[in-house]
């Protein structure tokens, strides 16, 4: 045998004693290691530990500034900022989210095509968060809301700050409106400021001065457990978190007069078209219209995509800004521009005169250019022509200018580039001249500017296109003969801390100086006689004025139709009509008030654009002063 | 009243006076004293990693009362009837374990428990205890060290209550109950090229252990290693654990004011991870002071473990003590990051009836054996 096959308890006892030492021994060595590794955490790591504690527990809370507040010249309201009542729910506290949806569908809160969306955006929330399912809620909805309200648990009304604009789509198209950001959006704003903002600029105003109004975010910490969810104290106490405060957005004051607005949009009783007022002495503009007008409010609240829809489906487009950004054929009104073109070039005096039968043409041409009077003005001077606006005489001096010198004097007067005014989006239409055409068409034989191409560029058609703003620009230099600033919106920017106001000085374009100073008057009497004169075009619609006007109406060739437009009788033979243009500026011994003023389809500039011009110049010199 | 004893003689008249109640009791008093401390520590840490609820700190004392029964009842039951019983204890506790993986409940995604009705019972802690008693019940009459093939019926002994327990799955568990079981078998004076044999092949055995895995086990063996690699899964634990210790220092953030414990970053704040809320609030002091009464605990009951009279009794009551240590080790190596996640509780601290019994039954059996002296060498 190996061993003897016996207990030896004492050998036994010896042995446990000897393997309970080590025993003891391992374990007081582990729990050294165990000791270790706390010392290391708590005393060599403990900073890097507690900072990211403190990470854990504040969580960063955006605080989205105020928007700046936009006031019109006369300190009226035109967009502010005001309590929006959204519906939110909190899936957590709904017990059944598919009868609870049906339900807001049965009360008319929701829609039935939006379910899909909210129930994808429920999803990508946490259970406590209250989601935003709508917007924003009209009165009678959210009266509905209170009528039900038991019945919908986990549905809550939450209020957050929304633009509004008081004055709803009057003035739309130059103060823009505000809508949720989008992708491109992001792109060209710092992303730390816009961190809790709802609401960017889109258009107009409200996007050009962005910037301004929307001043910079701040933020607060908020403790926070691991789920997320904001609590009160640590411990019983209070701790100090950090807070940055918001700084509010800037208000605008600007050049608008809203009411003066309302009646330029008013006149233009539901047709298309554009109308511009401007002070000439400092390129206050004071109406920027584009009919039809839509409420920005819709925007700025949530628009639903039925809304948004009708809008971008509409034939009328009401979302095109006709003002800045239609261009047209700027047809008879450049007639006196034209007229004061040729006097500074020498190669016409006002009292020389030219015999219309009906018909231009030009040397060693069959072609004829017809007149809009069939049978001819007669003989007449310069200022017979512009007040009857003969065509054939501004075909012959056109031609006889030849269209580089007509481009050099047009471009001095803003035709052919944006006038600059402070919203974005504006176009600058075309002045045509050899070097552009050259630069406009590819194919070699369309680059030749052929000599009928003037002629009709003197009657403000062929290539020539402008915006209604241009056209109000060109004709202010008119009424201050000389002085030209750039159009402008904003006058001033006010900091909404100190109420402190940083008035913006207009901007001064070079002046116009005529070799013969004179030349204004003969062409500034012609513009009178248009609406006094025996034969003059607006002499209806200045009919009981107190103060004189001159102006000059236009009547410009349509193109509006596109070839794949559908063909609808009715439509086209509306949309088929001539553009009706009036361009005007008032009293014209003193000008106040230069007014340009486009309806689409209109017709005749006499009949159609006159009277809207008239009744702003009646508002504006002779109506009640706020 | 002049007849009165002056005041020394008194207090040293009552320290004779607890010294035969403790021994009337079979009670040793620096163990019973330790394990005290411990409890009441743990209490007072609870209260606050439970964000001061009072109804679950109730419950815990209540269990704690009941644990304390259950040890002053085992501490009574003489060391002869205890092994008599060893055997029964260790086949019903098997036939426990089968019923609880035909039958038992589902609770926390593992099938652990089994309703009798009035309570719902654990078969497997009760194994904490039948295992190394019954390793120690076959080896007791033995010559040892034992033979190999007596080893190897002695790892048969351990290896089917394992098995059955890891099936739950219930890792943790299962762990502490094979810790128990070995330890019997290494304290019985198995030689040690063995120990360094069985060793060797368990590292070699690893790669397979692997492979009989859940996933969820794996995962954990791997966040140790990279806890940063998925910082709100599986990660999570391990990260938070260790900012709520680290961020302690030296004296903590102050009882009830621990931010990743009161915000509830920490999770299982008052069971498996409660050690990191010492560690936030009572920083390394309160840990080192627990790590000193564990200590001392195990020390003493290593102590009275080689006093006790027969091999019987020592090898259980030795390995009581040593997994009472791994209880330890285990908990704090997880929650400070140098173990992975197992669920095992920190003892006497952690929210949780069943092992606080399990531990305090086990001192007291401890306590029962070694009432018997050993012999002495004449």
């Amino acid at each position: 045998m190996r061993r003897v096959n016996v207990k030896d308890l004492f050998r036994e006892q010896r042995a446990f004693e000897l393997r309970a030492i080590v025993a003891g021994v391992i374990a007081a060595t582990l729990l050294a290691i165990v000791a270790g590794r706390l010392i290391w955490l708590q005393v060599v790591r403990h900073d890097y530990y507690t900072d990211l504690s403190q990470g854990n527990r504040a969580r960063i809370e955006p605080l989205p500034p105020d928007r700046g507040v936009i006031y019109d010249r006369h300190g009226r309201v035109l967009a502010e900022n005001t309590p929006a009542y959204q519906l939110t729910i909190t899936r957590e506290q709904v017990a059944d989210l598919e009868v609870t949806l049906a339900k807001l569908v049965g009360f008319g809160l929701l829609e039935k095509e939006d379910l899909p969306r909210v129930r994808q955006l429920l999803q990508t929330r946490r259970l406590f968060e209250a989601v935003p399912v709508r917007l924003s809620l009209d009165d009678e909805e959210i009266g509905r809301y209170a009528v039900h309200r038991h019945e919908l648990p986990g549905v809550d009304l939450a209020t957050r700050m929304a633009r509004f604009y008081p004055y709803g789509p009057v003035g739309v198209h130059a103060l823009g409106y505000v809508g949720t950001i989008s992708e491109d959006d992001l792109k060209r704003v710092d992303l730390k400021d816009y961190f809790g903002t709802a609401a960017i600029g889109k258009t107009g105003l409200e996007r050009s001065y962005e910037t301004d109004l929307h001043g910079s975010g701040g933020f607060r910490e908020v403790l926070v457990n691991a789920e997320g969810r904001s609590v009160e104290t640590l411990g019983g106490e209070k701790p100090e978190l950090r807070i940055e405060r918001p700084v509010a957005g800037r208000d605008l004051e600007v050049a608008l007069d809203i009411e003066l607005q309302r009646v330029a949009e008013e006149a233009m009783a539901g047709r298309r078209g554009a109308v511009i007022a401007l002070d000439p002495w400092n390129g206050d503009v004071l109406v920027l219209a584009s009919t039809p007008t839509f409420d920005p409010n819709k925007f700025a609240r949530g628009i639903s995509s039925v809304e948004y829809r009708a809008l971008t489906s509409d034939p009328d487009q009401p979302l095109y800004n006709r003002a800045l950004r239609g261009t047209y054929p700027p047809g008879s009104t450049v007639k006196p521009l034209m007229a004061l073109a040729g006097l500074e070039a020498g190669v016409i005096r006002p009292q020389d005169t030219r015999l219309c039968r009906g018909f231009f043409q030009l040397p060693n041409s069959r072609h004829r250019y017809r007149d809009w009077k069939k049978e001819g003005h007669g003989t007449v001077n310069m200022h017979d022509a512009v007040m009857a606006s003969c065509d054939v005489y501004f075909y012959g001096l056109a031609a006889t200018l030849g269209i580089d010198r007509i481009h050099e004097s047009m471009s001095r007067m803003g035709f052919g580039k944006p006038t600059g005014i402070d919203v974005e989006g504006e176009r600058g239409g075309i002045m045509p001249s050899t070097a552009w055409k050259k630069s406009a068409f590819k194919k070699r034989e369309l680059q030749v500017w052929f000599p009928g191409e003037t002629v009709i560029v003197g009657i403000g058609q062929g290539y020539w296109s402008a915006t209604p703003m241009q056209l109000a620009h060109a004709t202010a230099v008119l009424a201050t003969r000389g002085p030209h600033f750039q159009p402008r919106l904003v006058r001033a920017v006010r900091d909404p801390v100190t109420r402190e106001s940083t008035p913006r000085a207009p901007v001064p374009l070079p002046n116009v100086v005529l070799k013969d100073p004179d030349s204004w008057q003969v062409i500034v009497d012609a513009m009178v006689a248009v609406t006094t004169g025996p034969r003059g075009t607006a002499v209806r619609a200045a009919r009981g004025a107190t103060y004189s006007i001159a102006g000059k109406t236009g009547t410009a060739q349509v193109y509006t139709v596109g070839q794949q437009e559908k063909y609808d009788e009715a439509t086209v033979a509306e949309r088929l009509r001539d553009h009706a243009l009036f361009v005007a500026f008032a009293p014209a011994e003193q000008p106040r008030l230069v007014v340009a003023v486009l309806v689409e389809n209109g017709g005749h500039g006499s009949s159609a654009a006159a009277p809207v011009a008239r009744a702003v110049f009646d508002a504006f010199l002779t109506g009640p002063q706020p | 009243m002049i007849s009165e004893p002056i005041g020394e003689s008194r207090s040293r008249r009552t320290v004779t006076h607890g010294a035969r109640l403790l021994a009337a009791l079979r009670l040793d008093g620096p163990l019973l004293v330790l394990l005290a401390m411990a409890a009441a520590f743990g209490l007072l840490v609870l209260y606050s990693a439970s964000g001061g609820n009072t109804g679950m700190w109730s419950r815990q004392v209540l269990r704690l009362g009941f644990a304390i029964v259950a040890m002053l009842v085992l501490a009574l039951v003489p060391a002869r009837f205890l092994r008599m019983l060893t055997p029964l204890l260790y086949v019903s506790g098997v036939l426990l374990l089968v019923a609880v993986a035909t039958l038992g409940d589902i609770g926390k995604g593992a099938q652990r428990w089994l309703d009798l009705g009035i309570i719902r019972f654990q078969p497997s802690e009760l194994m904490k205890l039948a295992v190394p008693m019954m390793c120690a019940w076959y080896l007791h009459d033995r010559p040892l060290p034992a033979r190999v093939s007596e080893s190897l019926v002695v790892l048969l002994i351990v290896a089917l209550p394992v098995g059955l327990i890891a099936e739950q799955p219930d890792l943790g568990t299962a762990l502490l109950v094979a810790a128990a079981g070995v330890l019997v078998l290494l304290l019985s004076g198995l030689p040690w090229r063995y120990v360094f044999a069985g060793a060797g092949i368990a590292a070699a055995a690893a790669p397979i252990a692997w492979m009989f895995m859940h996933d969820y086990q794996q995962r954990r063996v791997l966040t140790l290693l990279d806890p940063q690699g998925d910082p709100l899964g599986a990660g999570y634990h391990i990260i938070q654990s260790q900012i709520a210790i680290g961020s302690g220092g030296v004296f903590g953030k102050g009882w009830m004011n621990g931010s990743q414990a009161q915000l509830e970053f920490l999770p299982e704040r008052s069971t498996d991870f409660i050690f990191a809320v010492i560690g936030e609030e009572l920083g390394l002091l309160g840990q080192l002071f627990l790590i000193g009464l564990y200590l001392g605990i195990i020390g003493r009951a290593l102590f009275l473990a080689n006093e006790c009279k027969d091999t019987f009794g020592r090898l259980v009551a030795g390995s009581i003590a040593l997994t009472f240590f791994v209880y330890a080790f285990v908990n704090m190596g997880m929650v400070t990051g140098l173990l992975p996640v197992v669920g095992v509780p920190l003892p006497l601290v952690s929210y949780g009836g069943t092992s606080m019994v399990t531990l305090l039954a086990g001192f007291g059996i401890l306590m029962s054996l070694r009432a018997q002296r050993k012999l002495v060498r004449t």
